[in-house]
C-alpha cells in the first residue's frame, strides 16, 4: 500500500488570526501522525483541510503526488474522517447506522460485517438498540466501528478517545497502530497521552503561527 | 512541488484496482440506502411528518368560518387557497431537511462519501417530497370538498400540486442547504425561497382556475412539469454547492 498525503505552505486564517502558516507536511504510509496544540490552536481546522472539507485556506494539498482537486476521487475513496461529531442516528440502531455507512461507500453490505464490527468495538448485544438510548461513550463506539466496517488506508480522526472508557481508549490505540502497522496511515487529535512507538509522529500548531516539526 | 512523474504510475495503479473493487452498483446502492434511511427516520419521527398536513387542514377548515360559508364565494377563491396554503405547509417542513444531519454530524460524512453530493441530495429531496408534497397532493381534493371546489377539477388540483410541491422540495432544499448552518436560519430561508415559488404558485393555481372554467389546464400542467424538469436538472447540483458552502463556514 502506497499512499502520500503532502501539503505545502499551508496557511489558514480565521477572525483575522492565522491559525498556522507555511505549515509543510508530509505524510506516508506506516505512520501515526498526531496534531498537537493547545485548545483553539487550529487542530481540527487543520484535520478538516487535510481531509478535504475546508477550502478556504493558502497552500497546496497533495494527494499520492497529485494535487488534490484532480485526485479528489480517489483520495475521497481512500478517505475514512471520524469528527468531533460521531455521525451517529440517534433514532436508528447501530445496524442501521452502520448499513448507511456501508451503502455510503458504495458497497451493499452484510449484515455479519456490521455484527463483527460492532462486537470489535464493545457493543455485541446493542446491536437493535436505538442509538439514542446508548450512552456518548457507545455512540462514539457506534462511529468506532466503522475503522473496522470499511477498511481505507487513510484514517482522520478529531478526537477519537473522547467519552471513551480506559480499556477502550487502549485497544482503540493498539488498532491504531496495526493499522499503521499493516501500511495504512492515521491523523489524530487528542489529548490523551499515546503511547511512544516507531510509527507515531508529531506536529505541533502553537498560538498565533508559530509551529515546530518533530521528526 | 513533490515528483509527480514517479509517483503516478503507483497512483494509477492504486485507483484501476479500486474500481475492480468497488461493486458496479455503488451509487445505485448508496441512494436506495439514503431514500430507506431518510423514510425510517422520519417514520419514527411522525409528528414532523404529520405538522404540515395538519397544518394545511386546519387553515383550510378554518377559511369558510372566517370568511363566509357561501358555496359561490368559496369556489372563487379555492384554487389559490388551497394552493396557497400547500405551498406554506410544504415550507414549514423544509428547515428541517438538512439540520439533523448537520447536528449530529452525519452531513460532514455525507460529503465525505466518494459518491456525487448531487444525487445523494437529490435523494434526500426525494424522500421530502414523498412526505409532504404527495400527501398534501392527495389530501387536497378532500379539502377541496370543504371549500365546494366545483366536480371536474380534483384530478387537475391534485396533479397540479404534485408536480409542484416537487419543485417545490426541490427549490426549498437550495434554500435550505444554504442556511443549514444558522441557528436560526428558518426567517432566511421563507424570504430566499419564496420569490422562486412565485411562478410555481401561479403556474399551479392557474391549472385548477383553468379546470374549472373549462378552459384546459393542459397548457398550465405542461408548464409545470416544465419548472419541475428544470429544477430537477439545475437544482441538485445548487443543493451540492450549498451544502459544501454551509460546512465550509
Amino acid at each position: 500500500m502506497t499512499l502520500s498525503l503532502q501539503a505545502r505552505k499551508l496557511a489558514c486564517e480565521r477572525d483575522d488570526r492565522w491559525l498556522f502558516e507555511d505549515l509543510d507536511l508530509d505524510i506516508q504510509a506506516g505512520e501515526i501522525v498526531r496534531i498537537e496544540g493547545p485548545n483553539g490552536s487550529g487542530k481540527t481546522t487543520l484535520l478538516k483541510i487535510l481531509s478535504g472539507q475546508l477550502a478556504d485556506y493558502q497552500g497546496e494539498l497533495f494527494w499520492n503526488g497529485l494535487p488534490m482537486r484532480e485526485s479528489r476521487q480517489a483520495f475521497l475513496e481512500s478517505l475514512l474522517y471520524l469528527g468531533h461529531a460521531p455521525g451517529v442516528k440517534a433514532a436508528l440502531t447501530p445496524q442501521e447506522n452502520l448499513a448507511w455507512y456501508q451503502a455510503l461507500a458504495g458497497d451493499s453490505g452484510s449484515e455479519a460485517a456490521r455484527l463483527t464490527s460492532l462486537a470489535s468495538v464493545g457493543l455485541a448485544g446493542f446491536e437493535d438498540v436505538p442509538a439514542g438510548q446508548l450512552s456518548a461513550g457507545q455512540q462514539r463506539r457506534v462511529a468506532l466501528a466503522r475503522l473496522e466496517l470499511t477498511p481505507r488506508p487513510l484514517w482522520v480522526l478529531d478526537e477519537p478517545f473522547t467519552a471513551i472508557d480506559r480499556d477502550g481508549v487502549e485497544a482503540l490505540e493498539e488498532r491504531l497502530i496495526e493499522h499503521a502497522r499493516a501500511g495504512g496511515c492515521v491523523l489524530v487529535t487528542t489529548h490523551h497521552p499515546l503511547r511512544q512507538t516507531d510509527e507515531l509522529r508529531r506536529v505541533s500548531l502553537g498560538g498565533g503561527g508559530q509551529r515546530h516539526a518533530e521528526h | 512541488m513533490p515528483n509527480t512523474e514517479s509517483l503516478s504510475p503507483a497512483t494509477e495503479g492504486r485507483t484501476s484496482a479500486r474500481g475492480a473493487r468497488e461493486p458496479a452498483g455503488g451509487l445505485a446502492v448508496a441512494l436506495w440506502a439514503t431514500l430507506r434511511r431518510d423514510l425510517v427516520l422520519l417514520m419514527r419521527r411522525r409528528s414532523e411528518v404529520l405538522n404540515p398536513l395538519v397544518f394545511f387542514a386546519l387553515v383550510i377548515t378554518l377559511f369558510p368560518i372566517g370568511i363566509s360559508p357561501d358555496p359561490d364565494l368559496l369556489a372563487t377563491i379555492a384554487p389559490g387557497l388551497l394552493w396557497v396554503a400547500a405551498l406554506l405547509a410544504a415550507l414549514l417542513s423544509l428547515d428541517s431537511l438538512f439540520r439533523g444531519d448537520f447536528d449530529d454530524g452525519s452531513l460532514e460524512q455525507l460529503l465525505l462519501t466518494p459518491q456525487p453530493l448531487p444525487m445523494l441530495g437529490l435523494a434526500k429531496v426525494a424522500v421530502h417530497w414523498l412526505l409532504t408534497g404527495l400527501p398534501l397532493a392527495l389530501m387536497a381534493p378532500v379539502l377541496g370538498i370543504m371549500l365546494s371546489l366545483p366536480a371536474g377539477s380534483y384530478l387537475v388540483l391534485a396533479v397540479s400540486l404534485a408536480l409542484g410541491t416537487a419543485s417545490l422540495s426541490l427549490i426549498g432544499a437550495i434554500g435550505a442547504a444554504l442556511t443549514v448552518g444558522l441557528s436560526r436560519g428558518g426567517v432566511l430561508l421563507s424570504l430566499l425561497v419564496l420569490p422562486l415559488y412565485i411562478p410555481v404558485l401561479i403556474f399551479g393555481a392557474g391549472a385548477v382556475q383553468a379546470a374549472i372554467l373549462g378552459d384546459g389546464a393542459l397548457a398550465h400542467l405542461a408548464i409545470l412539469g416544465a419548472l419541475l424538469a428544470l429544477a430537477l436538472m439545475l437544482a441538485p447540483w445548487a443543493i451540492a454547492a450549498s451544502l459544501r458552502i454551509s460546512i465550509n463556514g
